[in-house]
């Protein structure tokens, strides 16, 4: 499978007549993608649309989900299959994007797992989305409506506000292309025989809702763990079911650039045999626990894999899918990286993951998510900032008078992101 | 550069005053430097000052800490210094434990950085060790000229502002920091060492944990004392204690007397960590109130104890989850509680 990446870059976005890019600015219409975000959900009591750039003394929260919009120019399907438009195979052909752009979407809570993006002052050295130009879209629902529906509406109305925003990049020249190819198992083998075969365990939460991913529409949760062709993430084939922990949930975005596939495929044919990914989930009993962890184990072993990283989405609960990854690989023969983040506590003085083995050796962390940041007084705030106080990493008193917040690192969006999206990290004093 | 202004702590011994015999002698202080601290002069004399000595007779200190303790931070908060030098305490266990509590002192009410030397078993680095930079020393006296220097390189970088200060054992903490490359870089270059035997270290050493053994069977449930304990935050409805989402700070206990089934009206849960839509809907899914009752009005159990304590393990410590466990399990047990039904989510 080939795919073709051609990024536009965005230094700029505003608002205008007609939704194009210009010159590397992103002008968008925006009573045209409210319509189009809107979709003619009758769930949907408002909609409406802020920008949010680099640099804004802007804060952004609840913040559910943060997607990159892009569109298919060649090949087969859509961006974001069977989740809107058709479930045809992706991550073949041409798709452009609409790089340094994103769309994020806030509204009403739905839990109390969603997060913060601040564009300046402290909070914006903790989230790689403070660096993008955010379309930010703020939607309520009907009073009626329940939390499942809730969090359903506004995950869909960010897809297809991403859609269309990403059309605009259809018939525009990008300023860098990249070429990612994966061959047929047996092929792919064959193309650098003597490198040592590696494959990406990509582990998705699903815990239920707000700790929910979908494959090709698919709640991943009812999924035994399958194949997967690294280049089809780059077209939308996993996307996030919304917040959990802010810190460490996958937003879209990062699924779209999914970061250790990237990283992968720049060693590709140098120092490994990049051959394939393989999927798995993150569910709550045991049961399942075990069934997906066996089954993972035996697809990296019929892949005739060497070695492989393991990425992990979210904590607690899934620092066990973890551990029963790395033993169940480990005593196959196969050698293992983990990719975690850490729960230390405030003074950083407790163990971090709720789960262990000796066999985790080499471990890459994403940074101490209970660490208390304090973050100043925004100008502007889209969403609602009274729930400050209330989403995971906050306490009661967490949103101070003046408008400024203390609160655990875990409130910031991306901020101690698994799949290594980031630079945070974390080391002993 | 204006000198760093330093307070240095010592006990009767060092100050001069006496041996075990007088180690009863109350805090005092004195400006300016008293015993060790004119070698530190000699080390620290061109970027910082020993503006003054606070002296505690050890045993004074170890059996009266909680006055001893506001007395000391009192005294060491008049010269408002910069940094503070505990010891060296060697291997001298009481003074080590005094040195070690006046780090933690300093650190947690004054948040200035504290430098001390141990010797590497004596008890005061392990109970303390979080608060302060404590250098490895000798385990005696004797071995005061090389302490000194050591001690005072890390005051140097302390003051210089390093980033990285180097020359202490470490205090055990996990600090966030940023790094050159993203985690999914490192964590192909680490890989790829893995493959090749090449030499790689890891970001988090895995810990070793505690295994509990399970206790033996309640040998007759119809009379034992039963309470219901929960981690998955079954709360009563409002959340009364706001009991935090995520990394719970604390935990509740609430009375059983007048419930004897959850609804939407009585109960929630405060946990962040699992989808809350079906404990909202009837907190008996996560602590078990609704069963309970009926086995006690059926006899099946011998009582129920009056109260259920909850707390959200999600994303909570492990540090606190053992500090809430520890305290509830005390409750328990004064309460005359023979078993637990102990729910997570």
């Amino acid at each position: 499978m080939r795919l073709e990446i051609g990024n536009i870059l965005i230094k700029d976005i505003a608002f205008g007549e007609k939704t194009e890019v210009k010159d590397g600015t992103l002008f968008v219409d925006k009573d045209e993608l409210i319509e189009a975000a809107t979709g003619g959900d009758e769930r949907i009591k408002s909609l409406d649309v802020y920008l949010a750039k680099p640099g804004d003394k802007t804060r952004i929260i609840p913040v559910k989900d943060v997607i990159e919009p892009r569109c298919k120019v060649d090949g087969k399907g859509n961006i974001f299959p069977g989740v809107i438009g058709d479930v045809e195979q992706v991550g073949s052909g041409r798709t452009h994007v609409l790089k340094g752009a994103a769309i994020v979407t806030t509204g009403k809570i739905v839990g109390f797992q969603e997060g913060i993006i601040d564009m300046s002052g402290e909070g914006a050295k903790y989230t790689p989305f403070s660096k993008l130009n955010n379309i930010v879209i703020k939607m309520e629902p009907i009073d009626s409506i329940k939390q499942h529906e809730h969090e359903e509406v506004i995950r869909l109305a960010g897809f297809r506000a991403a859609n269309y925003i990403g059309e605009a990049g259809r018939n525009v020249e990008p300023d860098e292309e990249k070429v990612y190819e994966t061959k047929p198992l047996l092929e792919q083998v064959k193309e650098y025989p003597d490198l040592p075969k590696v494959v990406y365990v990509y582990a998705l939460q699903t815990q239920g809702l707000m700790h929910n991913t979908f494959f090709y529409g698919a709640d991943a949760k009812k999924i035994v763990p399958t194949f997967m062709y690294p280049t089809e993430v780059f077209d939308g084939a996993i996307t996030s079911g919304n917040c959990v922990s802010a810190c460490d949930k996958n937003p879209s975005y990062v699924h779209l650039n999914s970061p250790v596939i990237d990283d992968l495929y720049e060693k590709n044919g140098k120092e490994i045999n990049f051959i394939g990914c393989v999927i798995t989930n993150e569910n709550v009993t045991l049961q399942d626990k075990k069934r997906s962890s066996n089954m993972t184990a035996k697809l990296v072993e019929l892949l005739g894999a060497d070695a492989a990283i393991i990425s992990e989405e979210g904590f607690g609960n899934p620092d066990a899918d973890l551990v029963m990854n790395c033993n169940n690989l480990e005593n196959k023969g196969i050698k293992t990286v983990l990719v975690t983040d850490e729960y230390a506590g405030q003074d950083g003085a407790s163990q971090s993951l709720a789960d262990s083995t000796p066999k985790g050796d080499a471990v890459v962390t994403a940074g101490n998510a209970n660490e208390v940041i304090d973050l100043p007084a925004m100008d502007t705030v889209i969403g609602h900032p009274e729930v400050a106080n209330i989403i995971a990493g906050a306490w009661d008193g967490s949103l101070r008078e003046d408008g400024s917040i203390e609160a655990e690192l875990q409130v910031i969006t991306g901020s101690t992101n698994e799949l290594g999206f980031f630079n945070l990290s974390a080391k002993t004093i | 550069m204006t000198k760093k202004r330093i307070v240095h702590y010592i006990n009767q011994f060092f100050a001069g005053i006496g041996g075990e015999e007088k180690a009863d002698v109350k805090p005092e202080k004195r400006d300016g430097v008293v015993g060790p601290g004119m070698a530190f002069k000699g080390q620290l004399t061109d970027v910082a000052e020993i503006v003054g000595t606070v002296i505690c007779g050890d045993s004074y200190f170890n059996e009266n800490e909680a006055e001893a303790s506001e007395t000391v931070l009192e005294m060491i908060k008049s010269y408002d210094p910069d940094i503070v030098i505990v010891g060296p305490s060697f291997n001298a266990g009481r003074y080590g434990v005094a040195a070690g509590a006046v780090a933690k002192l300093v650190d947690e009410n004054l948040h200035l950085p504290v430098v001390g030397g141990m010797y590497p078993e004596n008890p005061g680095f392990e109970l303390y060790r979080k608060h302060g930079y404590f250098v490895e020393v000798g385990n005696s006296a004797a071995t005061m000229r090389k302490a000194i220097p050591a001690m005072s390189a890390v005051v140097k970088q302390i003051i210089d502002g390093n980033e990285e200060v180097t020359g202490y054992m470490p205090k055990g903490l996990r600090e966030n920091v940023f790094r050159e490359e993203r985690g999914s870089k490192r964590a192909v270059e680490m890989l790829v060492n893995k493959i090749q035997g090449k030499e790689f270290t890891t970001e988090y050493p895995m810990p070793t944990f505690d295994r509990v053994d399970p206790a033996p069977a309640v040998k007759d449930i119809t009379k034992a004392r039963i309470a219901l304990v929960s981690s998955g935050g079954p709360v009563p409805k409002g959340n009364p204690d706001h009991i935090e989402s995520s990394s719970a700070s604390k935990y509740g206990k609430y009375s059983l007397k007048d419930i004897d089934d959850f609804t939407p009206e009585n109960g929630q849960t405060a946990h962040g960590g699992y989808d809350p839509v079906y404990a909202n809907e009837d907190l008996d899914r996560v602590l078990p109130v609704d069963v309970i009752k009926e086995m006690l009005a059926n006899g099946e159990i011998g009582s129920l104890h009056d109260y259920w304590y909850a707390t959200v393990g999600n994303g909570t410590s492990v540090a606190n989850a053992k500090k809430f466990g520890t305290e509830i399990a005390a409750q328990l047990k004064e309460d005359g509680v023979d078993a637990v039904i102990l729910t997570s989510t």
